[in-house]
């Protein structure tokens, strides 16, 4: 029977990222996925026939660190020459753009204080930057060798110069409403800049604490692009440094033995029955699903199993798809390239939070728009376009449940908002597919539907994700490992989890 | 012309304590007030004849008990009486009761769930925990973590120390506590909605958070972590009301030889070659003095009682950003009578304790929406006491004041500023709401005195009505309060500190503020310290 070094379970980015460079390292690795092609939530997907979009719809902040390391250019990766424009949609084709550090549709006041605001945070980023991919060791009983990563956070922040380490200190758990109130005037230009705190998680522009370190961690990158291109290039990588990769098929459970007087992980048993060994299992899955449905508590120790239990994972963030007979013109713009914003002020975005706190849908829905098919012509047949957006706040578990009226009124809202700034959108549409939490949840086996796998806040951060003992990828059960967003630095595509757990096993195996 | 040692400017409790410090020491001292009254927040006042009104703060549990037994405010006639049972009531008319015995807690919890009857305890012990740790650092000035000074390296270690004693998954569970929300921290432990909002309403008071807002949880933590005699979490009245904290602490500070002048409100504080040198009253008058100490709140401080010019640069957009939006109301009514609740029995404790006119979670959380668009909430949170029902001074014979503390009230409203009729309508709200539990509560109204933020700041002098001089969150916390670099007493300008609120450790009734600050200027101007050291008698 065939064993193997590792079995790496979602062949999603992380996992695809993780099987790489275990394979490079020479182990041998089977990826096994679930759908029938890999990549996860980034993967294309034919929504309607001729017409696709990946649900996690750009890439903006992917290392070039791992590009580097996997030669993902050579295996077809193209990132972006420079990072698209964010634009912040204003009636009347007032809008407010943001491009290579400068915005445009602003009074000079906001617009020197942007330059300024912009220099400030991306020194705090760049100072953050390399620890969301470092392992972050445990308080207390980590080795001392791995104490010194708490003194470089320290160190890098105090080399930024007191005034900044104090400005830090400040805003690191400010609300992301008062740092813009701080900084500037123009409505639409300080939503836009709190979009990237919030987007993803459950808070709003009033929410303390856990929304300027998300905004950090989305300045801190290198590279942007496809995210088709991406997954296709982690797939070919993958390949090439010589791992396995299985489609359509679905793991059902976690292998465990005792093994030295303890329980160990030796392989999986996929749902036609089928059992594999390995010496170690990764999990891709967020936590909730690799410990309870895959492993079962059962297995573990019942103050940990608590805490994953209790971990918050409840998604609020749909996806509307557009098949469009052609491009979509969008009021005062030549061309939406970029990034579309469509939150007028930030009290709109605060009270579409407050709708969904109460389990209901946003009456008038913030989104966040991207036209992939502008850069990558595969995605719709030529002349006609897919829209894709990120509709907040959208809950996972809305009062009355999701049926098909729920699910038409979030379409039409969604719609009539895009359609504040792109009159002529209904007529162009072809077909629309929203996919609610509860959808993604079903469809990509994530808990919740939740962007990050599990709440990206403070309590659930650096060596508190997803819980101690399980934040430095192992998990209390001997041969078990954890490689997705569930764990530091997070969601997004960034590779960080899958890259991380990588260097943990390896360090591990050599000693 | 004399020069005093000290000015204190605003004889609020923080002030006073402050003054009684450094007059202990040996100093010169002089407070000077702008009302004629003294106390600020923490005052009593005869609002109707025969009636004393805690017009702003209404009970104390935040008192330092070090600070309490050195000043020997009870030989200055402060009598602090716990108040045994509330009531919580649920949006339905349903109740909970509080007792002070134990196992008639329990079985009233047990009443409306069994599981959370148990869980309880667990919640009391974690909360406890979390409470001892930050009793801890209460009397105690923050370090500044940029410097490498000795003395702030060593307060870094020794809270380093009391962190690195939790052990690692106290650690993790304390920042757990400290960022989450109060609502999300109580999911952990109950699962009755009326016990839920019951635990999570002390997280709401003075803030401009809701209970499902990051944070809130420790605005919790805030409010159960003091004490009454030794009695951790417990709040208590002060006989004479409030203010007699204050007049038992002026007492203390006369007795160690400090003045205290009222209606001597500031009007800009005296800055000569970048030191402050004394204050120039509103009547004209001019005070000096060797350092001034403002009791005031930060941006009162830098924005309305010192010239920009003597700022330097940088500081005036500090305090301008300082937050401490108001977010509270007060209505105090004079009764002819006792009211009875809907469904509250004829018991010593209960009819005679505390209401927490509570709702549930989803109904304080929409109050908490209210203020975001600028109105007062339709179904406001409110959190009543009747004071006479213990303490025979404050009200005639057979007769009551009842005070309501309300979330939400914003500072300003969205149609405009706050008139006396908008003040009245919301003072009608208020009561609408209590004689929806009380029917035939508004016939034994004899006189009311309804407080908005506008109030508050007018009269009290707290900006914008924010009850704790500035908001509670980690961004304007510890060594970040007021502003960073500045979370030590010394403000920017020389010879110019702060001792109120608007520095460690934050609002209530504690003087642990003004204490701090007296024992920062005894240490600067080389004088043996007087202020004596918090005890740890909960350890």
């Amino acid at each position: 029977m065939n064993h193997y070094d590792s079995i790496i379970i979602g062949a999603g980015h992380n996992g695809l990222i993780c099987a790489a460079y275990l394979a490079k390292a020479g182990q041998k690795v089977l990826v096994l996925e679930s759908a029938d092609s890999p990549g996860g939530l980034a993967a294309r997907r034919e929504f309607h026939t001729g017409f696709s979009l990946p649900v996690a719809h750009s890439v903006n902040h992917f290392p070039k660190q791992l590009a580097t390391d996997l030669t993902l250019e050579k295996h077809g990766f193209r990132p972006a020459a420079e990072s698209p424009p964010t634009i912040g949609l204003g009636l009347q084709g007032k809008h407010v753009v943001l491009h290579k550090g400068e915005v445009h549709g602003v009074g000079t006041d906001d617009a020197q204080s942007y330059r300024e605001y912009s220099q400030l945070m991306r020194r705090f980023a760049g100072a953050l930057k390399p620890f969301w991919l470092k392992t972050i060791p445990r308080a207390v009983i980590g080795k001392l060798a791995d104490m010194v990563t708490f003194g470089q956070i320290g160190l890098k922040l105090r080399l930024l110069g007191r005034d900044d380490m104090r400005e830090f200190m400040r805003i690191a758990s400010l609300p992301v409403r008062d740092l813009m109130d701080e900084n500037f005037e123009n409505e639409i230009l300080k939503a836009a800049l709190c979009w990237d705190g919030l987007i993803g998680s459950k808070m709003a522009p009033r929410s303390p604490n856990h929304a300027v370190l998300p905004l950090l961690y989305r300045m801190s990158g290198d590279l942007c692009g496809e995210p088709g291109s991406l997954i296709d290039a982690l797939h070919a990588a993958a390949v090439a440094f010589g791992a396995e990769i299985r489609t359509a098929a679905a793991v059902d459970r976690v292998l465990v033995q005792p093994r030295d007087g303890a329980l160990r992980a030796h392989g999986v048993q996929l749902n036609n029955g089928e059992k594999i060994e390995a010496d170690r299992v990764v999990s891709s899955a967020d936590p909730q699903t690799t410990f309870f449905r895959l492993l079962g508590a059962e297995n573990l120790e019942i103050q940990f199993t608590n805490r994953i239990r209790r971990l918050r994972c409840e998604g609020y963030v749909a996806k509307l798809h557009l098949a469009l007979s052609g491009l979509p013109v969008f009021t005062g713009l030549d061309k939406p390239a970029g990034r579309l914003l469509i939150a007028p002020e930030m009290d709109a975005i605060e009270f579409a939070f407050d709708d969904a706190k109460y389990g209901e849908c946003s009456k008038e829905p913030v989104l966040e728009i991207v036209i992939p098919s502008l850069s990558d012509a595969s995605l719709a047949p030529q002349g006609q376009h897919v829209l894709s957006a990120h509709v907040m706040y959208v809950p996972y578990k809305l009062k009355g449940g999701w049926d098909e009226p729920a699910r038409e009124s979030l379409r039409e809202r969604a719609i009539d908002a895009i359609a504040q700034y792109a009159p002529g959108i209904r007529e162009q549409i072809i077909h629309a597919e929203t996919l609610t939490p509860l959808d993604l949840e079903q469809g990509f086996n994530v808990t919740g539907g939740h962007w990050h796998q599990t709440e990206f806040a403070l309590d659930q951060s650096l060596m508190m994700r997803p819980t101690y003992e399980a934040a430095q990828y192992s998990t209390p059960l001997p041969g078990l490992f954890l490689c997705g967003a569930g764990c530091h630095p997070g969601g997004d595509l960034t590779g960080g989890p899958g890259h991380n757990a990588a260097r943990e096993i390896l360090r591990r195996h050599r000693s | 012309m004399k020069k005093y040692d000290a000015i204190v400017i605003g004889a609020g409790h923080n002030g006073l304590t402050n003054a009684a410090y450094l007059a202990k020491a040996g100093l010169d001292v002089v407070v000077v007030e702008k009302n004629d009254y003294i106390g600020g927040a923490s005052a009593s006042r005869e609002m109707h004849e025969g009636w004393i009104y805690s017009s702003s703060s209404y009970v104390c549990s935040m008192l330092r008990q070090a600070l309490h037994r050195d000043l020997n405010l009870t030989k200055h006639g402060l009598i602090l009486v716990p108040y045994l049972g509330t009531v919580n009531f649920g949006d339905d008319g349903s109740t909970l009761f509080d007792y002070p015995n134990e196992e008639a807690a329990y079985l009233e919890l047990k009443r409306h769930s069994p599981h959370d009857a148990d869980s309880m305890h667990r919640f009391q012990a974690d909360l406890g925990r979390y409470a001892q740790f930050i009793r801890k650092t209460l009397l105690r000035t923050p370090p500044d973590p940029t410097s490498f000074r000795l003395r702030d390296i060593r307060e870094l270690l020794f809270l380093g120390k009391q962190v690195w004693a939790l052990g690692e998954k106290e650690m993790y569970e304390y920042v757990r506590f400290f960022t989450m929300s109060a609502a999300e921290f109580l999911e952990d432990y109950f699962e009755n909605d009326l016990i839920k909002a019951a635990m999570a309403s002390p997280g709401i008071i003075g803030t401009a958070l809701g209970v499902y807002s990051p944070g809130s949880a420790y605005i919790l933590l805030h409010h159960v972590m003091g004490d009454v005699d030794g009695n951790i979490g417990a709040w208590g009245l002060a006989r004479g009301g409030m203010g007699a904290i204050s007049a038992a602490i002026a007492g203390a500070a006369r007795e160690h030889g400090s003045e205290i002048r009222t209606e001597a409100g500031v009007q800009q504080v005296l800055v000569e070659n970048g030191r402050a040198v004394g204050v120039a009253l509103e009547s004209g008058e001019e005070l000096y003095a060797g350092i001034v100490v403002s009791n005031l709140d930060a941006k009162r401080t830098f924005t309305k009682i010192m010239d920009r010019k003597d700022l330097p640069p940088g500081i005036y957009e500090k305090a301008n950003n300082f937050k401490i939006r108001g977010s509270s109301g007060k209505v105090n009514i004079a009764l002819s009578g006792l009211p009875k609740f809907t469904g509250v029995p004829d018991n010593r404790y209960i009819d005679r304790g505390g209401q927490g006119f509570t709702g549930s979670l989803e109904t304080m959380e929409r109050a908490y929406d209210c203020w975001k668009h600028g109105r007062w909430s339709d179904d406001p949170f409110v959190e009543s006491v009747i004071p006479s029902a213990w303490d025979p001074t404050v009200a005639p014979a057979g007769k009551h004041w009842m005070s309501n503390f309300i979330q939400y009230c914003p500072p300003t409203l969205a149609d405009g500023p706050w008139t006396p009729e908008k003040r009245d309508a919301f003072g009608q709200a208020v009561v609408n709401k209590i004689e929806r539990y009380s029917p035939g509560f508004k016939d034994l109204i004899v006189h009311m005195e309804v407080r908005t933020p506008h109030e508050i700041e007018q009269e009290v002098g707290l900006t914008e009505g924010n009850i704790f001089q500035g908001e509670l969150t980690i961004d304007q916390l510890l060594f970040n309060r007021p502003f960073p670099g500045y979370a030590q007493y010394r403000m920017p300008v020389k010879n110019l500190y702060m001792c109120g609120s608007s520095t460690h450790p934050g609002g209530g009734v504690s003087s642990a503020c003004g204490a701090n600050a007296a024992r920062e200027i005894l240490m600067d101007l080389k004088r043996p310290n007087t202020v004596p050291e918090d005890d740890f008698y909960d350890e």
